[in-house]
């Protein structure tokens, strides 16, 4: 067990709010130290020895609305590699089916005092609601549509990594826009870090006012690409849409997949990233997800990494810390 | 109401104004028999009548009671969130001295017992008028009309469907074309169902919410749509709710072109913006959806223009069980019963309207519009009279909502006017004291 004075960041200032509940309302300043925060996380998850005990005697609460593997095992891990004691609770299943709305389940669980929430749920907004009820720090897992702020960390976070910076990079945004928390996180992080953000996709997979929202819009997939920094390959979130946005998968992969003609258009040094989980041969060519410029498999890693930065940054507001 | 006759009332030393007449004059107000017997500078100089009360209003303003022709009240079905008679308490605090009830309940009002069930109800537990709006269409499904004459003779004074757009426009034609014979008025929700799929106003603000929008284009579309079948039909339209500044044009070309429609905008749609609704307040939901800015002002220079001729509270109680949730499902509507005149009079203290004008949007034009015997204060008129202190300052504070429901957009909102008496037939049924 690594004792908490030889691993307290001296030089990182503190996280001065209280949840995570988006990108938006944090300072660059903010973003930057959760980053260097998830470096250390970096260094400790590689150690044989991973434990810290930041969060020892505190009890976090994984409450999933929607299923989710990869995320609530990443925040598990990381709770756990902070010493907390994690509870998951797939509330879908459950509670749910029976009328219980949200605001319930939110007084129930405030009821077994827990010092961190990290909610996932299909409707915007439905987080935010959620942190006005609950005593404890709430962490947005991704809340419909509208953010995801732990995936845009760690999109940054690896990121960085590899190309030493964020200000300046291009990065295109390839996909779903319309309905993905990952691109509206990531365009407002991106931003805030001085990137160039370009967004790629049909016109009925872009939100309204998309060319005000900060990026660059291509229509054209090898026009976006042109001499980008970073892919970001957005899932083709099929069971979002109501509607008939696209004709057919064939069609869509045809004209907005990633293939290695398209990345061709790119920087030679081009990343390719994808959130997951990925739709092989729908989104992405299954050799460019697997091949040399693909970061999908580390994007993991620094998941958990970043998701032990922000549960150690948020232990700051928890009543007695030390 | 009550049976007996009230005793006669002077208000006296007011600011007395009556749109109807385009009256605004220092004078009095003299009540008896639950009428008007004179009002304005000359009903200063008469005698009282014998035994009569008198007030002085110390300058403030006396003027015909609010007329609201667009309420939701929770009675048949929903008590719990407002009753007939928290609705009129709620009204009476507010100036409002006529309530016209929306058919959306459980049972919906589309059928004649249903109305005189409303009638009845009022009767025994209200203390303001209340007139039953009937459904246009059989359980609001849009589909089958009801029976206008039958329900018009029931004592319905307008026909709606709800916050319901008809959708199939060879209905809506017929319906327009059947309650011509009877010159029923058609009341519609202008909102294209499946255009209006989202939940707030499309645009840059839904987009970074991850909310779907509601585009403008949905009003418009339904109102141009609209405006072509009452000129086939000839009918009797009024457009309850618009909040686009091109449904404003459509109707201002549509009275140009001499049909006979008027138009409706909610106190919320005057007051408040898209960017109110901040971190995904709910309160702020409603249908149509808050609009941006521009359409806001838009709204208030159609109002004043006169193209906009009535101003409701869409007055919608919702409980926490219904309002409590995620943006995407809780549900539309906002209470606006106690905060219609004093969220109005903004535009009257902003100079963006004259009094008189802001005033006749709420008391003659709709009663006209209806053909109630409301909303003047002319001699013989029912004494229907509020007195309001123009610039008396006040919060809202939610534990003094009368209503019901507690679901106000203007929860802790600073205001400058406050309704001190209010007079139904004669009758002080509110007074702050």
């Amino acid at each position: 067990m690594i004792s908490m004075s030889d691993t307290a960041p001296h030089r990182i200032s503190p996280f001065p709010h209280r949840h995570l509940l988006g990108i938006e309302g944090l300072q660059p300043q903010d973003i930057l130290g959760l980053l260097d925060r998830a470096e250390e996380a970096v260094e400790v998850s590689r150690q044989v020895e991973k434990r810290k005990s930041v969060l020892s005697g505190r009890t976090q609460i994984n409450l999933f609305f929607e299923a989710s593997t990869r995320t609530q095992s990443s925040f598990e891990l990381a709770g756990k590699r902070l010493g907390a004691d994690v509870m998951n609770m797939a509330v879908s299943q459950s509670s749910v089916k029976k009328g219980e709305t949200l605001i319930d389940t939110a007084a129930t669980l405030n009821a077994m005092h827990p010092d961190l929430l990290v909610v996932r749920h299909h409707a915007a907004g439905a987080v935010h609601l959620l942190a006005r009820k609950v005593g404890c720090s709430v962490v947005n897992a991704g809340d419909g549509p509208h953010e995801h702020p732990t995936q845009a960390l760690l999109d940054a976070l690896t990121i960085r990594r590899h190309k030493g910076k964020i200000a300046r990079l291009t990065v295109a945004i390839c996909g779903d826009i319309a309905h993905s928390r990952v691109a509206r996180s990531n365009i407002i992080l991106l931003n805030a870090l001085g990137a160039r953000v370009r967004v790629i996709a049909p016109s009925t997979l872009l939100p309204g006012g998309i060319d005000k929202m900060g990026v660059e819009v291509f229509r054209d997939m090898r026009e976006g690409l042109r001499d980008a920094d970073i892919v970001m390959m957005l899932r083709l979130q099929r069971e979002r849409m109501n509607g008939a946005f696209i004709p057919s998968v064939r069609e869509y992969y045809r004209y907005y997949g990633l293939d290695q003609e398209k990345l061709g258009y790119a920087r030679d040094d081009a990343l390719v990233m994808h959130p997951g989980p990925m739709n092989r041969g729908v989104e992405i060519d299954p050799a460019i997800a697997d091949g040399p410029q693909s970061l999908i498999r580390e994007q993991v890693e620094m998941g958990v990494a970043v998701r032990m930065a922000v549960l150690e940054a948020l232990a700051a507001h928890l009543p007695n810390h030390h | 109401m009550a049976v007996d006759t009230p005793k006669p009332l002077v208000l006296s030393n007011a600011r007395v104004i009556d749109p109807a007449r385009k009256l605004d004059a220092p004078g009095s107000v003299i009540i008896a028999d639950g009428t008007i017997l004179a009002a304005g500078p000359e009903a200063a100089n008469q005698g009282s009548p014998y035994g009569a009360d008198i007030i002085d209003c110390a300058g403030a303003i006396a003027c015909p009671g609010l007329v609201d022709m667009c309420v939701s009240v929770g009675e048949p079905g929903a008590e719990h969130r407002e009753t007939l008679a928290s609705a009129s308490d709620a009204a009476a605090a507010g100036g409002v001295t006529t309530i016209c009830t929306m058919p959306e309940t459980d049972p919906i009002i589309d059928d004649p017992a249903l109305v005189d069930f409303i009638l009845r109800r009022a009767r025994d537990t209200a203390t303001v008028h209340v007139h039953p709006l009937a459904a246009l269409t059989k359980g609001l499904r849009g589909e089958e009309m009801t029976e206008i004459g039958l329900l018009k003779e029931a004592g319905a004074v307008a026909f709606t469907n709800g916050h319901k757009s008809v959708r199939n426009a060879q209905v809506m034609r017929r319906m327009l074309t059947y309650a011509r014979d009877f010159d029923a008025l058609v009341i519609h929700h202008t909102e294209d169902p499946d255009l209006a799929g989202g939940v707030m106003n499309a645009g840059l603000n839904a987009s970074w919410k991850g909310l779907s929008g509601v585009p403008r284009e949905a009003e418009i579309i339904m109102i141009e749509r609209d405006l072509r079948l009452v000129g086939m039909s000839k009918g009797k339209y009024h457009a309850n709710l618009i909040s686009t500044s091109d449904s404003a044009d459509a109707v201002r070309a549509g009275k140009k072109r001499g049909l006979d429609i008027t138009a409706g905008v909610s106190i919320n749609h005057l007051t408040t913006n898209e960017n109110d609704i901040g971190p995904y307040r709910t309160f702020f939901k409603m249908s149509p959806p808050l609009r941006d800015e521009d359409d806001r002002q838009a709204m208030i220079s159609a109002l004043a223009d006169g193209t906009i001729d009535i101003i409701v509270s869409n007055h919608d109680p919702q409980d926490v069980e219904t309002k409590r949730h995620p943006w995407a499902e809780a549900e539309d509507g906002a209470i606006g019963l106690e905060t219609l005149l004093a969220a109005a009079l903004r535009l009257y203290h902003g100079e963006q309207i004259d009094l008189v004008r802001l005033l006749a949007a709420m008391t003659c034009n709709p009663a006209s519009r209806l053909g109630l015997d409301a909303g003047t204060l002319a001699s013989g008129a029912p004494a229907d009279v509020i007195v309001f202190d123009p610039d008396r300052p006040w919060i809202l504070e939610k534990s003094a909502i009368k209503s019901r429901s507690k679901n106000s957009p203007f929860e802790d909102a600073r205001f400058s006017g406050r309704v001190l008496r209010t007079v139904v037939a004669g009758k002080t049924v509110f007074d702050r004291g």
